[in-house]
């Protein structure tokens, strides 16, 4: 097997060193800014990655891979340009993990030049056909790291470590893999019109941005990073300032798979300085947010105060999930917790208000609480867990505030409420009722794990009070009867809609917001357009041509 | 009395030995054929035979269309498109580690130069199943509005067991057009392979296997188009039949299918392919152009550009620049590093090419290179070159599949394009010219499923040749199910 450099010969004058640059970042200068992260993780949870022996501990920090903390720009890690790092925080302790190289505007500028230039140089005159190899590559690449990143991503972020696995860095391969496919098929149309020949060229936008979240790291880089590629874009990708390690470790692993320095830049920062400058940027043709509805609102102000570049936004959500007396009961509870509870409530398409039809309600409500008081929270190393910490202090304290406010305005708390253990930032899971329409916690997105759950009588009724809030990203409905799930699903003003089920994100179908939840789609070919522009080629024929 | 052993060694003139499977290969196993019957591959280069493989009669494609529809009920259907799409990954991976046994084994039994095989046939065809690969899972329905009582939408379905038969010219390569995009699609398949090729494809086979394809996938069996092909074709365990042969051929496998359950048919058949040069046509690519459309594997190649219409300011200096390209053709033994052209494929191909070459001189065309054999021993044939060609002519009209050009001049555009729409083909063509319009002009009215402009012979699995490639080969491979579900009002 052809193991060295997977392309030798693809970009000239780029392949040869591309060998040279993986061991780089192994050995690399930047000695103070790598961290042995596994000496940070419970023993007990990564046996297979580390085998130990119960009576000789090996030395593990001699062992451990090692992540680089710099800014990742031009397929090198490097330090800010005025050396400023952030902490980030385990969310499980509270304590620091790392010091990470903080990106500030001239970061920005030197990760944006270096995407152009690698746009302008290589990445435009790159077939479709190699980029998909070179995504593939990355796939294998990342699936043989999978361990690892769910790792660091438990670590950073605290989510459970069978969610890590089995969803985010599953879903992350599955996505690169998916628009590998699409590369090479990108399509343009031949349009019959009078006199000329004209057909459409779907080309890329040059150098694209992307501001990501803290609650799925690896998975929204995916979203946005993947469809870029495939459509022949180069990427700067700003991580959130909360979970900048997995992206680090994806970092490092682009140079092995072959990618031209400046394809792909990941820089940490935080959203008012690294963010607002790459929002900002003249070269910038396209910035892809995902993030709370005040924030992209930011974005697209700094857009239509900069160039008018292309913005996508999937922003917050106040889903809604109808259960009506039809519905199977106990899928219906199953689901709704799930749809609240699932990543600590950290999820933009909660369903964090549930509308139950009168018949069931009182049924429902029992076994829903119940099964919400139950939820297994703790260590999200231990695989037994469901619920891990809060990812920052900031939040726990924003979520907190919310159920104090729910309890003030007369809402009543069927279970939780309050904080879960006395480390790290633990929240009970929390089910509030007897809610009014315009009680806050009605209204805004609180991301944590609490939800509200209403009383209604009618069909009509429940669509009316659906759209009470500005959001529309998701919203489910439960019932057996197949008229309803499709009358009702046809009604909601939201970008997904579950019948029977929640949070069923699919690479290959679509996930955007109505409404004040954002717009443009990411996921399955819909997410090419976000990263395409198309261009009209008309060609005369109506001349008199030489009868030759 | 046992059926000979599977895995046999063929000596190569160099000495290299290579080890092939002889038996079909059912059910991921190489299994011996019912009747016990073996027939012998050719080697074109020296008439001898290189080895004997189990030969697959009735009995043998019941069996194997019996496997393919238990797998795809059972099993494949349920397999999620994206682990097809990734086992399809995994085999064109397989494809590129072994691409020197395959185009080793496709330069011995088809004659033609092992560097092309290499770098040609085998990188084409990885490149078709990766391509394919990517599409497994983004085969898309629509919903279709209709009225507000409604929802309706498509589900583009597997058909269920192909069955497929392929042509001597390419063995791995229209192997993969057809396996690539029915995999994909989530289709069992039973291919069988020409009986002047069976080589490249039992080797292949293994490979299938060593991906992790659940066994009755994919099937394939060595046999004759007479009785294994035509029975495969009327099969009513087969709901769909890619064939690519001659268009007498293909007639056959219409008729069966209507004789029979009326399966989906697609057919790749003949062609009789032509180039326009026009009057502004850069000339020395028109010429290097046009030699590789006829010569490129030996002529063996159904969208071969064997008719040449040349405007007539230029005829005299593309005919002399044409013979010196004809002339300059490397012929010979397929493993040497040099060769171009290669043998035919079979005696009986000789000897009609050279009919044909006879006719033409008979009607009056002038031979302007070549027209004999070449050399004494093995199937090979002269590049070979006629002028003055009439359209009324056997050679104008027939497709030769052989080394045999036929160019004739014309005076206007309007003209070219009657003449080369008037045969019963319409495979490919090609306009050199350098006007844009003139260009665009001749390919709209080219009554051909491919035209080449200032080029010929590009493929790529992107664009679709036919209704093969590219995403229109997933309809070939694909069937349309509107479901209707009524909401109450």
């Amino acid at each position: 097997m052809r193991r060295t450099s997977a392309f030798p010969s693809m970009f000239p004058g780029h392949g040869t060193q591309l060998g040279q640059q993986v061991s780089d970042i192994s050995h690399g200068v930047e000695r103070l800014h790598e961290i042995a992260y596994q000496e940070l993780i419970p023993l007990s949870s990564h046996p297979s990655c580390l085998p130990l022996s119960s009576t000789s501990p090996p030395p593990r920090a001699s062992r451990s891979p090692v992540l680089n903390t710099g800014l990742f720009i031009n397929n090198e890690f490097v330090a800010a340009k005025d050396g400023k790092t952030l902490d980030t925080v385990n969310p499980s302790n509270g304590k620091v993990i790392a010091k990470v190289s903080e990106a500030g505007p001239e970061d920005v500028d030197l990760a944006v030049h270096a995407a152009e230039k690698a746009y302008n140089d290589v990445w435009s005159k790159t077939s479709g056909k190699t980029r998909s190899r070179l995504m593939h590559k990355l796939a294998d690449i990342l699936e043989s790291h999978a361990e690892e990143l769910a790792q660091i991503e438990t670590l950073d972020n605290g989510k459970g470590i069978s969610f890590s696995r089995g969803f985010d860095v599953a879903e992350l391969i599955q996505c690169f893999r998916y628009y590998a496919g699409w590369a090479d098929k990108i399509h343009g149309k031949v349009i019959d019109t009078e006199g000329a020949f004209s057909f459409t060229r779907h080309e890329p936008i040059g150098v694209c941005g992307a501001i990501i979240p803290w609650n799925f790291p690896l998975l929204m880089l995916a979203w946005k990073i993947a469809p870029a590629l495939a459509t022949g874009n180069t990427v700067v990708l700003k991580t959130s300032e909360l979970t900048p390690l997995s992206g680090l470790k994806f970092a490092s692993l682009v140079a092995e798979a072959g990618f031209p320095p400046g394809v792909i830049n990941i820089i940490t920062g935080y959203g008012p300085r690294a963010g607002d400058a790459l929002a900002r940027h003249s070269k910038v043709g396209k910035i892809a947010f995902t993030g709370s509805t005040n924030v992209g609102r930011l974005v697209m102000k700094a857009a239509a105060e900069s160039n008018l570049k292309k913005v996508t936004l999937e922003l917050g959500g106040k889903s809604p999930n109808i259960i009506f007396d039809d519905a199977d009961l106990d899928e219906a509870v199953k689901w709704a917790h799930h749809g609240i509870f699932f990543n600590h409530g950290q999820t933009c398409c909660a369903g964090s208000r549930v509308y139950v039809q009168e018949g069931v309600y009182d049924e429902f409500l029992k076994r829903f609480s119940k099964i919400s008081r139950d939820t297994k929270i703790g260590d999200p190393f231990d695989e037994g867990n469901f619920q891990g910490p809060q990812v920052s202090e900031t939040q726990y304290n924003r979520i907190m505030s919310y159920i104090e406010h729910g309890i003030k305005e007369g809402a009543k708390v069927a279970t939780g409420g309050k904080r879960h253990g006395t480390e790290g930032y633990f929240i009970e899971p929390t089910v509030f009722t007897d809610v009014k329409e315009d009680m806050k916690i009605m209204q805004e997105e609180i991301f944590g794990p609490v939800v509200a759950v209403a009383k209604f009588k009618t069909l009509e009724e429940v669509i009316e009070k659906a759209h009470l809030t500005e959001y529309g990203l998701a919203a489910a409905v439960f019932t057996q009867n197949v008229t309803k799930a499709l009358e009702v699903s046809a009604l909601l003003k939201a970008g997904t809609v579950w019948v029977n089920c929640v949070n069923q994100l699919d690479y290959n179908t679509p996930f955007g917001g109505y409404r004040q939840s954002g717009f443009g789609r990411e996921n399955g070919k819909y997410a090419l357009d976000n990263y395409t522009q198309i261009k009209t080629v008309k060609v005369n024929l109506t001349r008199s041509t030489r009868s030759t | 009395m046992s059926p000979p052993a599977d895995l046999q060694t063929i000596t190569l003139p160099s000495g290299k030995q290579i080890q092939v499977h002889t038996h079909l290969f059912i059910n991921n196993e190489f299994v011996p054929g019912t009747s016990g019957k073996t027939f012998e591959t050719i080697n074109p280069t020296n008439g001898k035979p290189i080895i004997a493989v189990q030969e697959a009669t009735e009995a043998d494609v019941d069996k194997a269309v019996a496997v393919a529809t238990e797998c795809f009920e059972k099993v494949w259907k349920k397999v999620a498109a994206a682990e097809r799409g990734k086992l399809i990954f995994k085999l064109a991976d397989l494809i590129e580690r072994d691409a020197e046994s395959l185009a080793i084994l496709e330069a011995l039994d088809n004659g033609k130069s092992y560097k092309i095989a290499l770098e040609g046939d085998i990188v084409d065809s990885v490149g078709c199943y990766r391509y394919f690969a990517g599409w497994a899972d983004k085969i898309h329905g629509k919903t279709i509005e209709t009225t507000n009582d409604k929802l309706c939408y498509t589900r583009h379905e597997p058909v269920g067991v192909v069955g497929a038969i392929i042509p001597w010219n390419y063995p791995i390569m229209m192997s993969a057009w057809k396996l690539a995009p029915a995999l994909a699609c989530g289709n069992c398949i039973v291919l069988k392979t020409s009986e002047y090729t069976p080589l490249s494809a039992l080797k292949f086979a293994e490979l299938v296997k060593e991906a992790g394809f659940p066994p009755g996938v994919v099937n394939i069996l060595s046999g004759y188009g007479s009785p294994t092909g035509a029975y495969l074709a009327s099969h009513p365990g087969v709901s769909k039949l890619a064939f690519t042969g001659s268009t007498l051929t293909g007639r056959k496998i219409l008729e069966s299918s209507a004789k029979s359950n009326l399966k989906k048919i697609q057919l790749e058949l003949g062609g009789k392919s032509a180039n326009i040069v026009c009057a502004d046509a850069d000339l020395d690519e028109a010429v290097k152009w046009t030699t590789a459309g006829i010569f490129n594997n030996h002529g063996q190649s159904c969208n071969a550009g064997s008719r040449i219409y040349v405007h007539e300011s230029l005829a005299h200096e593309f005919i002399e620049r044409f013979k010196k390209e004809a002339l300059a053709i490397k012929v010979g033994d397929p493993f040497h590093e040099e060769t171009f052209q290669g043998p035919q494929i079979s005696q009986v191909q000789f000897d009609k090419i050279l009919g044909y070459i006879e006719s033409g001189k008979k009607e009056g065309a002038r031979v302007v290179t070549g027209g004999a054999r070449w050399g004494t021993v093995g199937y090979f044939v002269q590049p070979t070159v006629f002028a003055d060609c009439k359209d009324e002519m056997k050679i104008m009209q027939e497709e030769i599949f052989g080394p045999v050009v036929s160019i004739a001049t014309f005076k206007t555009v309007e003209e070219a394009i009657e003449r080369a729409n008037g045969t019963s083909y319409g495979l490919a063509g090609g306009v050199f010219t350098k006007d844009l319009s003139t260009a665009i002009r001749v390919s709209n009215e080219l009554k051909a499923g491919t035209v080449w402009v200032n080029c010929f012979d590009l493929f790529d699995q992107q664009s679709g040749f036919g209704k093969e490639l590219g995403e229109y080969a997933l309809h070939e491979y694909t069937q349309v199910k509107s479901v209707k579900i009524k909401i109450d009002p």
